[in-house]
């Protein structure tokens, strides 16, 4: 039976559940000692002067690193340590001590002067006449003719007085810009128009494990072992950030507890581990805590938005006008924004759309993709809004979401861009059959005592897969198959679900084969980031590639050793079977390391990346080498998507919200493994659950010092948060661009969790929208009572 | 000095077994700092903010563990945890006020930890004070979670007096409206306080919670029977129903005959620096119906003068609403 769509048990499972599963903290080595970091106490400064000779004169320190010894990437580039921070919780340097105690007691001996300077912790603030700049080259950088630049962009006063006596978003000129259709013309054809400012907050991804590392030098080697999303990419980086060959830096990350995005390719403060041990010559790790994790673990940029959305009576969506701004931290450049709006146009496919943003640099934390960067906040600002249309042109809310849904051949974005495919209204049919969309509408505004009911359902698109890596199998002579899996292993179990392709093309029992991954010492392939929902579908497809290059390989060594034509061999049970006899497996490898050339490896393919042909060439020579490039056609873009349906009870007179009905279903295509596919829904869905009512952060705006820095103050969702049963379901329809059909499914269900729960409040208002993200208590009871709002119009960390 | 947080410092450990030993360390070091579950006290020493040189820690004193009949009521050790306050079996047959609102602290494994007297005397969770701030109550002379701008909506919407921090102890309510007195020891003996007047505000005492100073321990609460086998009603508001404290919360005790409230006592936390008794409302209600009206009535009167900070205008008619649901007899 075909390993595909069966629930198998991943080869980390045993480790995990006994705690022999050994994440970066747990790892030791001879003379290790500890490594602790000096953090800003400042939004923005310079270091006028650091003397730090009373610590290193303290028994036990070992010695310190700063700034000037790491790699200072030109701007908007992100160093390990910085003399110049620009967010409170950055780090300026750090210090080696025989045990953690002595470390930190040393730090407080270092004697640091800093000077203040400007600092933005709202865009908004930062676009006004005279307002602060996050930066000193400025706050927005832009691609001119002459390359980038930055510019200090400042609105005019009357834009916001304009904004404040309307009620809406400031909107001055924007960076980004970009439309189709006639928007004039779409808003003169609907029947029905709304307009609303909305606003959503920053989020701390906070993984379960922070970013720890331990590193270590041997004959000028480099040995790390950290926490990532993607194992040959993190080797590949921290070769480069280290300023060495991939085969001089060795990279271990079997386990990671957690990304969301955080740790795409591993994390940059890793260097300092590294360079730190290379500097004191001894192996040094450094644990960090959870209040250095919710600084340098990185975020999803916050909203400060506004739309305007016209629909025909029938419920068909004609414009969509759509101004964001981003709030994007000190570093680097997050699309969220310009996501945003591709998003929207693929969901909504308006007759015509204006989409127009900006991003601003702002003095807190650095921002990075988290699951479904960009299309979780849209997806939880505008659901709600749809809901409101189909309220007042009295249509069926799941009905005006296929109404506009997207088919296979719809255009969207400023490419005007297509899809693989688009099993939309297949995935919302499954999911409204599994929730009983028809039963639960009834309970629509039902009242119990103080309580009212709300029924919500959200939609939520993400690219679902990327193509054009690499496949590297090997079987050795004990007749098993060797995976090698170069994604990461962060919970999901792509490294073990994409191998099944390959398994499944040489008829394995999944018993035949063995995974390697997570230690580049083992030889990894030239991979995917385990990010964007890539790998299912990216290899899936490098493991099939890689599969048929080795099938053809075991019916030609069958052919040379036994007779006749190679293709009348056949590749099933572990064997090789054709006019000649049969061989075993075991055999076959043997075979191919007598014969040599490109059977056993030493002789590779020309259009594999030059990491693969490295790490093959390591191989060549053991056993029989599948190796192949994914040259499979792709075309269009790959996107999954997940439909949310919510029951809450919401409390009228205290704001109190209760979840008590969940159900995600998904168009991800083939359904590799079921009960990882519902652990993708709920899980993603549960961290939307949080989005939508709890987490956010709030800062003082005088000081620019943030206070949701601990676990308790930031408030992901707890398991009392969530629903005691969830459900799920999947259209399961094969994605045509893709030999073994399946799209990602990691990031989707986290807008589905977080709009369905949006659309669900609004719902047990009466239809109004809050515009706002999250719907906390105090939010939802102003509204109920009538009074103030606890936060200004637009305030964005409140 | 640079600052560095949540890595904590040396100190030397002192384990008594008895509360005269304890006493008797307390007496003779300087810097001290009384242990009990740790939850409260190790963030604090993880941020390095209070740095005790000294600290005693109670989990071997067994005469300040348990829990046993006195008089007509009950007696509990301060060091009794949580998770054993909820599960006994006489607390939750005649004190089920204080079962209840000691089974929404934290989580199960904070619940197993964490003790009675622990929540109790537990310092408030202002972000400002938690996180360092030279303010009036770390010693200083400013607050800075009372200025217009400030991040305050979780801050007091009364009883401020240059502090607008609130009292987050679950637990505290319920014993103010269960009548309780609180048992406290030190080098010149034992003293008795009514639970009301356990909790000190910032008019009393900007830098302390309650009425204990270095060289005090709290070793017993004592429930009297007064109102046991009351109706009782306990609900927290809170962003999480897990792991949070209350933005507002209610503990009531009302005994009622054929419909009508014959007395009553009630407290609201989280609204100012200490628990609220609201003998306004107790004396309100007296003779009057357990309904709406009423409810509504008591929730005015208790919330009558509120004083909302920039952020937290909200707090009024959670208070309001926490009241009239805890008078009209809603079931908790």
């Amino acid at each position: 039976m075909a390993l595909i769509g069966q629930d198998i048990s991943p080869p980390d499972l045993r480790a995990k559940v006994t705690g022999r599963a050994r994440y970066a903290e747990d790892f030791r080595a001879e003379g290790m000692v500890f490594a602790k970091l000096l953090l800003s106490p400042m939004p923005h400064a310079r270091v006028r002067s650091l003397d730090a000779s009373r610590a290193l004169a303290m028994p036990g320190v070992l010695g310190i690193l700063r700034a000037s010894e790491v790699n200072q990437p030109d701007a908007p580039g992100e160093a390990a340590l910085t003399d110049e921070p620009k967010y409170v919780g950055e780090p300026i340097l750090a210090l080696a001590a025989v045990d953690e105690t002595t470390a930190a007691d040393a730090i407080e001996l270092i004697d640091i002067d800093l000077e203040p300077l400007p600092f933005a912790i709202d865009p908004l603030d930062s676009l006004r006449p005279g307002g602060p700049d996050a930066r000193l080259e400025g706050n927005v950088r832009r691609f001119g003719e002459s390359g980038p630049e930055w510019d200090s962009l400042k609105w005019p006063q009357s834009e916001f007085d304009a904004a404040e006596a309307e009620g809406r978003l400031p909107m001055g000129p924007p960076e980004d810009e970009w439309s189709h259709g006639d928007l004039d013309a779409a808003f003169a054809d609907a029947d029905y128009v709304l307009e609303d400012t909305i606003v959503h907050q920053s989020l701390t991804h906070h993984p379960m494990e922070p970013r720890s590392s331990m590193a270590y030098w041997e004959d000028g080697r480099c040995y790390l072992y950290g926490s990532t999303q993607s194992t040959q990419r993190t080797h590949q980086a921290l070769a480069g950030q280290l300023g060495l060959e991939p085969d001089d830096v060795v990279f271990v990350g079997q386990y990671c507890g957690g990304g969301f995005g955080s740790k795409i390719a591993g994390a940059t403060i890793y260097q300092v581990t590294a360079l730190l041990a290379r500097k004191i010559q001894r192996p040094v790790m450094m644990r960090i805590n959870r209040y250095e994790e919710n600084y340098i673990g990185r975020a999803r940029p916050g909203f400060q938005a506004w739309t305007k959305m016209g629909f025909r009576s029938d419920g068909k969506i004609t414009g969509i006008d759509l101004y964001i701004v981003q709030d994007h931290g000190p570093y680097g450049r997050s699309g969220d924004y310009n996501t945003a709006g591709a998003v929207t146009d693929l969901m909504y496919q308006p007759d015509a759309m204006r989409f127009r943003g900006l991003t601003l640099y702002t003095n807190t934390p650095p921002r990075a993709a988290q699951r479904a960067p960009g299309g979780a906040q849209i997806v939880a600002m505008l659901e709600p809004l749809v809901d409101k249309a189909a309220r007042e042109l009295g249509i069926d809310r799941v009905e005006i979401r296929k109404i506009n849904a997207p088919t296979h051949d719809s255009e969207f974005g400023p490419q005007r861009a297509t899809t693989t495919s688009a099993f939309v209204r297949e995935a919302i049919d499954a999911g409204a059959a599994q929730f009983d969309w028809a039963g639960k509408q009834a309970l629509s505004g039902q009242r119990n005592g103080t309580k009212v009911t709300g029924v919500g359902v959200g939609l939520s698109p993400y690219v679902g897969g990327s193509s054009g890596f690499d496949g590297l199998l090997l079987i050795r002579p004990d007749g098993k198959l060797y995976i090698h899996q170069g994604i990461g292993n962060l919970g999901t179990h792509s490294m073990a679900d994409t191998a099944r392709a390959a398994a499944d093309e040489l008829g394995l029992e999944w018993d035949d084969c063995a995974v390697i991954w997570g230690d580049s010492s083992q030889h990894h392939p030239y991979s995917a980031v385990q990010a964007g929902s890539q790998t299912i579908h990216a290899h899936t497809r490098a493991n099939y590639a890689a599969a048929l290059d080795m099938k053809r390989k075991l019916q030609e060594v069958a052919a040379a050793a036994l007779g006749g034509a190679a293709s009348a061999y056949r590749v099933e049970g572990a064997r090789v079977t054709g006019p000649g006899g049969s061989m075993g497996f075991a055999q076959a490898a043997e075979r191919a390391i007598a014969m040599g050339g490109e059977y056993s490896g030493q002789e590779l393919p020309e259009d594999i990346n030059n990491y693969t042909r490295g790490s093959a060439t390591q191989l060549a020579g053991q056993g029989l080498m599948g190796v192949a490039r994914d040259n499979f056609s792709h075309e269009g873009s790959t996107w999954s998507w997940v439909v949310g349906f919510a029951v809450v009870e919401l409390d009228t007179e205290t704001g109190d919200v209760v979840l008590v009905d969940y159900t995600g279903s998904a168009d991800c295509g083939v359904v590799v493994h079921p009960r990882s596919l519902a652990a993708q829904i709920h899980g993603g869905s549960v961290q939307g659950f949080g989005q939508a009512r709890s987490q956010k952060w709030v800062y003082d705006p005088k000081w620019g010092v943030p206070f949701a820095h601990r676990l308790y103050t930031a408030r992901p969702p707890g398991i009392l948060d969530v629903p005691l049963s969830m459900d799920w379901a999947a259209a399961g329809e094969p994605d045509p661009q893709t030999p073994i059909g399946a799209k990602g499914i990691g990031e989707p269900p986290v807008g589905a969790g977080s709009a369905a729960v949006t659309s669900a409040i609004a719902d047990a208002l009466g239809g109004r929208c809050l515009c706002r993200i999250p719907l906390t208590t105090d939010v939802i009871l102003a509204e109920l009572e009538g009074r103030a709002q606890p936060h200004a119009l637009t305030e964005i960390h409140s | 000095m640079a600052v560095i947080r949540d890595m904590m410092p040396a100190f030397e450990l002192f384990q008594p077994t008895s509360v005269d030993e304890a006493l008797d360390v307390l007496e003779r070091h300087d810097n001290t700092w009384v242990l009990a579950g740790g939850l409260d006290s190790m963030d604090w020493f993880k941020d390095r903010i209070k740095r005790p040189d000294v600290v005693v820690e109670l989990g071997s004193v067994s005469e300040l563990t348990g829990i046993r009949a006195s008089g007509d009521g009950l007696e509990i050790g301060a060091m009794t945890s949580l998770r054993d306050v909820v599960a006994n079996e006489d607390v939750r047959s005649r004190f089920g006020l204080l079962a209840d609102a000691a089974a929404q602290v934290a989580t199960p494994q904070i619940r197993n930890q964490g003790t009675l007297g622990g929540n109790l005397i537990q310092d408030t969770r202002c972000w400002y004070y938690r996180g360092g701030w030279p303010c009036y109550r770390a010693g200083g002379n400013i607050c800075y979670a009372g200025t217009p701008r400030s991040m305050n909506r979780e801050h007091a919407v009364t009883g401020q007096s240059r502090c607008v921090a609130v009292n987050g102890a679950d637990t505290a309510g319920a014993l103010v409206a269960l009548g309780a007195q609180m048992l406290v020891r030190s080098a010149g003996g034992e003293r008795v306080y009514e639970a009301e007047d356990f909790f000190v505000g910032p008019e009393i005492d900007i830098e302390r919670m309650t009425v204990l100073e270095p060289g005090d321990l709290l070793t017993h609460v004592h429930i009297p029977g007064d109102w046991a086998g009351a109706r009782f009603y306990w609900e927290t508001a809170r962003d999480r129903k897990s792991w949070d404290w209350a933005l507002a919360s209610v503990a009531a005790a009302i005994v009622e005959s054929n419909g009508t409230i014959e007395r009553a006592r009630i407290a609201i936390n989280g609204v100012a620096p200490t628990p609220v008794r609201l003998t306004d409302v107790e004396d309100l209600i007296q003779g009057m119906p357990a309904n709406d009206d009423t409810g509504m009535a008591a929730g005015e009167l208790a919330t009558r003068g509120f004083k909302p900070l920039r952020h937290n205008d909200y707090k009024v008619p959670l208070a309001r609403n926490l009241v009239r649901r805890a008078v009209r007899g809603d079931m908790a």
